[in-house]
């Protein structure tokens, strides 16, 4: 098993959803976060004060699925958030040891 | 006090008036409170709230004297505190202040120096003790409005049976709703205090911004609706005076938020909502002292040029490097000054105050009488305030420690939280350490006997 994590832009959280359903793929967890990487901050000003907000606010995807779907996951959310703009975020994998279905008491693959 | 037939039509506008300008500093309270961090906001609308409560208070037992009572000595400096202590002899039948009962106008004034005060805590928002700021308010008024109201607003009685203060009668200044003894004062006193506290700990460094400008637009709304109260009702009647003050008041205010805007987009690039509710109060200032002494087109001169010089006024505070945090000196300071200046400029002998400027032929008469008042409340404001301050400081203190300051005023001061939104619910009573489901053994000896009590 593996957990795919992904940083996206809010804006494209629908779409990657779409494509996942429309992919078969069961569930995801999100989270709002913020931070910056090659996209960096965006100007605001107040009374003429202008401000360089280093932090920008990111959405980040969790999802634990099967070795083999890995490359499913990965491609629905690389083809629902790219836009081609600097700022469009990151897909990454790592393994999972065990999942249990807190309900019943599945585990692992059963569990997903 | 010569005794009039009692109105009851500018009776209950004045009270009515009141009502409205009292609205005012909950107002104040939602358009500092939105542009503040969201880790201050209960301390910055609470340094607004509690000025509603002390001064509501000492405005009764000793304040309204201090403002209208007849002038002790005649020498126009401040009124007889011992003449209505306690509003004593008020609620006779005689006791009257033109055509409304003497208390209408006392409940009127009572709420300009409600807000007055709640402006100036604009300046040192996110730092101040509150208790220093309560005890604060309570010298201030005594110290500084009730004199700087008294010199602008007692007007002497035409025998000469009552005397009123001197700004009013020997200066003749016009100041229709307290340019002078309400915004040049608060602006004055924000310096003051700013400059005695000090900046906001990573003032100029860190980006400090406004955390809810929908707050501020709501603020900048109720601020404007009472202003109608505010200038409209210093007619004290309700008359043609009190309507060209309204006119007035919107004409202005609508050219000032124009000009703000104007000014953003060419400056900055985007006209801002917080350059819209920012230029809405400027207009506001800028015409409270001249409502009723200019015509509409007067006003709206007043409305552009106050926008123009508070939109950029703001910036001074970066380049000089005093921490007005909420732009009390940008904002009230300024556009009182552009307002009972202007006043020397476009005063219109048509209008009700029938005193011609100096675009009207009347010379500059009354523009060295406007600048007079003007400088003698900003400047005695000023020292009395930064004097105020000091001692407050050197004795019980008036900054929070930076430690409190970083963690956020709110907690540290009030022992709340301006905004719990998460839904999960990390809390326990005190003395209980963790959220569990608790046995009867597992509580602290304290809560255990009060439990027994309870059950007992």
């Amino acid at each position: 098993m593996k957990l795919v994590t992904a940083i996206i832009q809010p804006s494209n959280l629908d779409v990657v959803q779409k494509a996942l359903i429309r992919k078969g793929i069961q569930g995801m967890t999100v989270t709002e976060v913020s931070g910056y990487a090659r996209q960096h901050g965006h100007a605001e000003v107040y009374r003429g004060a202008e401000y360089t907000v280093d932090f920008i606010g990111k959405i980040k995807i969790e999802v634990v699925c099967t070795d083999a779907n890995v490359p499913t996951v990965v491609e629905a959310i690389v083809e629902g958030a790219r836009t081609g703009q600097v700022g469009d975020g990151k897909v990454w994998v790592v393994p999972v040891e065990s999942v249990t279905r807190v309900r019943t008491g599945e585990t692992d693959a059963a569990a997903l | 006090m010569i005794a009039f037939e009692i109105d009851s039509g500018d009776t209950a506008w004045v009270l009515a008036s009141a009502a409205l300008v009292l609205l005012m500093t909950p107002g104040l309270a939602l358009f500092y409170g939105g542009m503040v961090r969201a880790k201050g906001v209960l301390n910055t609308m609470m340094m607004s709230f509690i000025s509603m409560g002390t001064i509501g208070v000492i405005w009764v037992l000793y304040g309204y004297s201090l403002a209208f009572g007849n002038s002790v000595g005649g020498l126009g400096i401040i009124g007889n505190p011992l003449e209505f202590l306690g509003l004593k002899g008020l609620m006779a039948e005689d006791a009257v202040a033109g055509t409304v009962p003497a208390l209408a106008f006392v409940a009127f004034q009572s709420a300009f120096a409600i807000i007055t005060v709640a402006l100036v805590s604009g300046a040192i928002a996110d730092r101040a003790k509150f208790t220093a700021w309560t005890v604060f308010t309570i010298v201030w008024g005594t110290l500084v409005y009730f004199p700087a109201a008294h010199w602008v607003f007692a007007f002497s009685s035409e025998d000469g049976s009552v005397v009123g203060g001197w700004i009013a009668n020997q200066i003749q200044a016009l100041d229709f709703a307290g340019g002078t003894a309400i915004h040049i004062n608060a602006g004055a006193a924000a310096l003051a205090l700013a400059l005695v506290l000090g900046p906001r700990i990573g003032f100029g460094a860190k980006p400090m911004r406004p955390h809810n400008l929908t707050l501020v637009m709501l603020g900048a709304a109720l601020l404007w609706f009472g202003w109608f109260g505010f200038n409209a009702g210093s007619a004290v009647a309700a008359n043609a005076s009190a309507a060209l003050a309204w006119v007035n008041t919107l004409v202005a205010t609508s050219a000032a938020m124009l000009s703000w805007l104007v000014v953003e987009k060419v400056r900055d690039g985007h006209p801002t909502s917080l350059g819209a509710a920012s230029g809405i109060v400027a207009g506001l200032v800028g015409i409270t002292p001249a409502a009723g002494s200019v015509g509409p087109l007067g006003a709206i001169l007043i409305g552009i040029l106050a926008g123009v010089a508070c939109a950029y006024a703001v910036g001074l505070k970066y380049k000089l490097g005093y921490d007005d945090s909420l732009d009390v000196v940008g904002v009230h300071l300024v556009g009182g000054l552009v307002g009972t200046l202007m006043i020397g400029f476009v005063a219109d002998p048509a209008s009700s105050a029938g005193v011609a400027g100096l675009f009207y032929g009347g010379g500059l008469d009354q523009l060295w009488r406007q600048a007079v008042g003007a400088f003698a409340v900003l400047i005695y404001s000023f020292c009395v305030t930064w004097v105020i301050g000091k001692v407050i400081d050197m004795t019980i203190g008036f900054r929070v420690t930076p430690a409190e300051e970083s963690s956020g005023i709110d907690l540290a001061e009030h022992a709340e939280n301006g905004y719990i939104l998460s839904s999960v619910g990390y809390g326990t009573y005190r003395g209980v350490q963790h959220t569990t489901v608790l046995e009867a053994g597992d509580l602290p000896p304290s809560a255990s006997k009060a439990d027994e009590k309870s059950n007992a």
